[in-house]
């Protein structure tokens, strides 16, 4: 603090008029005032501390570059280019807030690129700056389509990823208050895995203002019967929102192409890492439609022209309808999100270009396929949907009379993060596992999961 | 009276194409891993794993560029970001130097590679890092428990429109109790996410002491009454010397109350929310504690409550054993549930961590102090400025870490406005100050907020700028309203952005719209 070095102090407080600092403080009572003694932890005002200190606790944490993950269920380990974390950490992108469009001309072409780039990936060509998460972006995806329509029930798969059901939830509102949505769960197909359409039929209706499904689904599968679900949806004037995840657009076709009106997702795939969970961002994208722009909660910056003809600037668009230009009357709110990981997005989807994500599409689902079907040949191990899935599949252990708890717990030994446990959320599936494969997990890799998980399960 | 030495400054102007443009058809940036041999011969053709109808057909349009190329193409566009290069007093966001060791811890795998779903045998150090800190605000704050799962101050105060609808659902009152009250000099996050939540909101206007009267407070107040949301200070850097009498008339009629400590920088060490009465209060761990701000996130909004309110905070929530062992517990059945996946910008928090350990709570004290005096500091100079008005200036009392300023006078004289000015200060390297959240109440207003962080040399300088800038606007205010003349680019033109024919958030939609025969 430049400003405690006793010449400047000393030249404010001439400055300013004030002798005693408290007097600074006059408008706030003193009985408002803090006396009690403090219990804080003491000062570390040296940076070799800190980072001794710091490093210290970290140190204690197994990471899943010290162990083998095979951890997805919403936050997936993918590589990180270099380059991604080198834009990230950039001082004129990681530590500002706002300037003027004109000084922040380059961040700003970010954003856009980031908005245009991922637009290509969906197949839309409107795209708003990120929400803070998948489930987020869902949840406000669900409440746009019931401003839409006017409609107040959802349908949600019963694969829904609890976590992400608990925020949809949480953004659907209660009864009795206003701008409530009604959540009602379609039934899995316990074949297929995805939507049953029998009970889709059942529960659909003119009441219906949006279903909601994803691709890959939190179960790893792709929903064979999307085009048909879109249909069905909008015969009934409902919204037809999907999740997904961008890293597969590169073989798997855009929602777009399946008749989707709102696409949602994660954007963490994409040139972020885990963080424990604070690597996680989202995004709404739509055709580009009135109907839909003047319902999004987000910012979106517009690519323009400045006074001087020919050259680009970036503006905000629709701003008024943000809470920030309309406080209570805005859509839903917006604030500080994960705009800084759009940096991480731009920068990973230029890397990647149409080859790279046709590449890792492929090899992510070779390499998964391979997995499942190295540990479905395990005795008293099954693969529960053994095709049809993109990076994650569901591993059933039912016949080792283990449970998924104790096997994570053995694997712990052989330093594997084995699957996220299903058994408390999907109590239908009885001991199961969702395992995640992804790019980085090689062949080596993957066969000693399975010796492990043969090892531990004899 | 200018202080300072002008420097020359031009933004860097790299003229640089979208990316998109810069395509060139065959490059590559990146290879992903290629499939071993014995993984392809075992699962076959890659077609045949994937549901027919679900196999992409069409092309992407992505660039084409090699990782060097992609590498200079994102290094000019931060180069073509001012950010805190310069000078930035950007009001409400109190800008701090984010500690670079910081960044040195954030970025090692026992960050980066952890997962939220590993044992949390294996995720001690995370663990203790979140709790150690939830206990440096507790002491901060008087409350007895912080969540960090809010990406943001809004989604923070999101939290407390759910607590609000939980605590009162849980009583069987939430039918009768569906109004929030708040202030218009609240930030809009709180009216809009109560709102969004449900709720209907009663925004109190200010008053001539610069804050709702009690009695306007008294004339709302009922058994509809769900909650108050307010903040104290408010972004004008005036302080409500009757929040804890506010806080008890609300508590009486059965609402709660939730404080709203974006403004904290100013009152650290001073003013605790559980002192005042407060059920809950939210921290900017991104602005007042330290953590970068990454051009609006990712953030963190640190959540905390009294013991009351506990039970219903989202999950899952940092524990320790009394063997010392830390473990994240799930929530309970009063609980929220979530507003977001997981427990939080982790790395925010182990940023905000370091930052309050490296201050230690003296340090918190000079902060405040310094934040304080350097805003105090500042209005003699800016006052000197003829042009330059104090907003409310019939309150004589110090402010404390922020002021707003009118420009109205000088605009009125000039036709110079609050926002040319701001676009020609960046000519001197000077990024924008902020303006004033809605609504207006103050003509052509300006908001800056020195900190603890910027030297008085800085603020100088800054202040110098705004005068020669209000020099100018009086002797040459075109020159002024044509500005910027040495950014990056020039204003924005006048294509009216909020016309569906001309807005495009995608190079695809703006290829349609501007080139059509193309």
């Amino acid at each position: 603090m430049a400003n405690t070095a006793p010449e400047s102090f000393k030249e404010m407080l001439r400055v300013a008029e004030v002798e005693n600092i408290e007097d600074l403080f006059e408008q706030i009572p003193n009985e408002h005032k803090f006396t009690g003694t403090w219990n804080f932890e003491p000062q570390l005002s040296s940076e070799a501390s800190i980072y001794r200190h710091l490093k210290d606790i970290l140190r204690k944490n197994i990471s899943a570059e010290d162990y083998l993950s095979f951890l997805g269920a919403g936050c997936w380990q993918h590589y990180v280019p270099a380059i991604c974390d080198e834009m990230v950490t950039r001082t004129e992108f990681a530590t500002p807030v706002w300037g003027t469009p004109s000084s922040d001309h380059g961040r700003n072409q970010v954003w856009f690129e980031f908005c245009s780039q991922l637009g290509e990936l969906v197949g839309m060509e409107f795209v708003g700056l990120p929400l803070y998460s998948y489930g987020a972006a869902a949840g406000h995806a669900i409440r746009m389509a019931a401003r839409i329509n006017g409609r107040s029930k959802v349908l949600i798969p019963a694969s829904l990823d609890p976590e992400r059901a608990k925020v949809i939830k949480t953004y659907c509102g209660y009864k009795e208050l206003s701008g409530y949505i009604e959540i009602v769960i379609v039934e899995m197909d316990a074949i297929t895995g995805g939507i049953d359409l029998v009970d889709l039929n059942k529960k659909l209706d003119s009441s219906v203002t949006a279903i909601y499904f994803e691709n890959p689904s939190y179960i790893g599968l792709l929903e064979e019967n999307s085009q048909k679900i879109s249909e069905l949806a909008h015969e009934y004037g409902a919204e037809v929102i999907v999740g997904v995840d961008p890293i597969s657009l590169g073989i798997i076709s855009a929602p777009s192409d399946y008749g989707a009106d709102i696409i949602v997702g994660t954007t963490q795939p994409l040139g972020v890492h885990m963080n424990a969970g604070g690597g996680v961002g989202g995004f709404i994208a739509t055709r580009d439609d009135e109907k839909y722009a003047k319902e999004y909660p987000t910012l979106q910056v517009s690519l323009t022209e400045t006074t001087i003809p020919g050259e680009m600037a970036f503006g905000l668009t629709l701003f008024e309808q943000s809470s920030y230009g309309s406080r209570e009357h805005g859509k839903d709110w917006t604030g500080n999100s994960v705009y800084l990981w759009a940096v991480a997005n731009a920068t990973y989807m230029s890397l990647m270009g149409p080859e790279g994500f046709k590449e890792i599409g492929k090899t992510i689902i070779e390499r998964s396929h391979y997995a499942a079907k190295k540990i479905g040949e395990i005795p008293g191990v099954s693969i529960r949907w053994p095709s049809g899935f993109f990076k994650e599949f569901v591993v059933n252990f039912a016949e080792t009379k283990m449970k998924v708890a104790e096997i994570n717990k053995k694997l712990l030994d052989y330093k594997i993060f084995g699957g996220k446990d299903l058994s408390i959320d999907f109590p239908d599936l009885g001991e199961s596992a969702l395992y995640c494969i992804t790019e980085i997990h090689s062949q080596e890799d993957i066969d000693l999961l399975v010796t492990a998980i043969r090892e531990v399960t004899q | 009276m200018i202080k300072s030495k002008i420097r020359k400054y031009h933004a860097a102007v790299w003229d640089e194409p979208l990316v998109m443009q810069l395509s060139q058809s065959g490059r590559r940036g990146a290879y992903p891993p290629v499939t071993e041999s014995g993984i392809k011969s075992l699962v076959g053709d890659v077609e045949d794993l994937i549901p027919k109808v679900l196999r992409r057909i069409k092309p992407i349009d992505l660039p084409e560029m090699s990782e060097f190329e992609v590498q200079r193409h994102y290094l000019h566009l931060s180069q073509q970001t001012l950010g805190m290069m310069g000078i930035s007093l950007f009001g409400t966001c109190t800008m701090k130097y984010n500690p670079r060791v910081n960044e040195r811890i954030a970025y090692q795998p026992f960050v980066t590679e952890m997962h939220p779903h590993q044992d949390t045998e294996t995720m001690q150090g995370i663990l203790e890092i979140l709790y150690r800190f939830d206990s440096l605000l507790r002491e901060l704050s008087g409350l007895s428990k912080f969540v960090f799962q809010a990406g943001g101050g809004a989604d923070a105060a999101y939290i407390q429109a759910t607590i609000t609808r939980a605590y009162h659902a849980s009583r069987g009152e939430l039918s009768q109790r569906n109004e929030i009250i708040t202030t218009a000099q609240a930030h809009p996050c709180n009216p809009a996410t109560a709102a969004a939540a449900g709720f209907k909101i009663i925004t109190l206007p200010l008053e001539e002491d610069g804050y709702p009267s009690i009695e306007a407070l008294k004339a709302v107040v009922s058994n509809k009454t769900a909650a108050l949301m307010v903040n104290n200070p408010d972004d004008i850097g005036i302080y409500n010397p009757h929040i804890h009498e506010w806080v008890k008339i609300v508590h009486s009629a059965g609402g709660l109350c939730f404080y709203d400590h974006a403004n904290f920088n100013g009152v650290m060490t001073r003013v605790r929310a559980a002192d005042l009465g407060f059920d809950a209060c939210m921290f900017m761990l991104h602005k007042t504690f330290g953590g970068s701000k990454g051009g609006g996130g990712p953030a963190v909004g640190a959540y905390g409550c009294s013991e009351k309110l506990i039970p219903f905070l989202p999950g899952p929530t940092v524990e320790k054993n009394s063997a010392g062992n830390y473990y994240l517990k799930n929530e309970g059945e009063k609980s929220v549930g979530r507003v977001r996946e997981f427990f939080g910008n982790v790395p925010v928090v182990l940023r905000a961590y370091s930052w309050t350990r490296f201050m230690g709570i003296e340090g918190l004290r000079d902060a405040a102090n310094i934040s304080v005096l350097a805003n105090n500091y500042m209005e003699k100079r800016l006052l000197a400025i003829p042009g330059v008005t104090k907003g409310l200036p019939s309150l004589k009392k110090r402010r404390l870490e922020m002021t707003r300023y009118s420009l109205g006078e000088l605009a009125a004289k000039t036709g110079v406005t609050c926002i040319d000015i701001q676009n020609r200060m960046t000519d001197f390297g000077v990024d924008a100050y902020w303006l004033s959240h809605e609504p207006w109440f103050i003509p052509e207003p300006f908001t800056p907020e020195a900190g603890e962080l910027w030297s008085i040399e800085d603020i100088d300088y800054w202040i110098d700028v705004l005068e020669i800038v209000c020099t100018e606007a009086r002797t040459n205010p075109e020159l002024v309203k044509s500005s910027p003349h040495n950014q990056v680019v020039h204003r924005q033109g006048s294509i009216n952005l909020n016309d569906p024919t001309r807005w495009a958030t995608t190079w695809r939609a703006y290829q349609r719209k501007y080139k059509p025969a193309k």
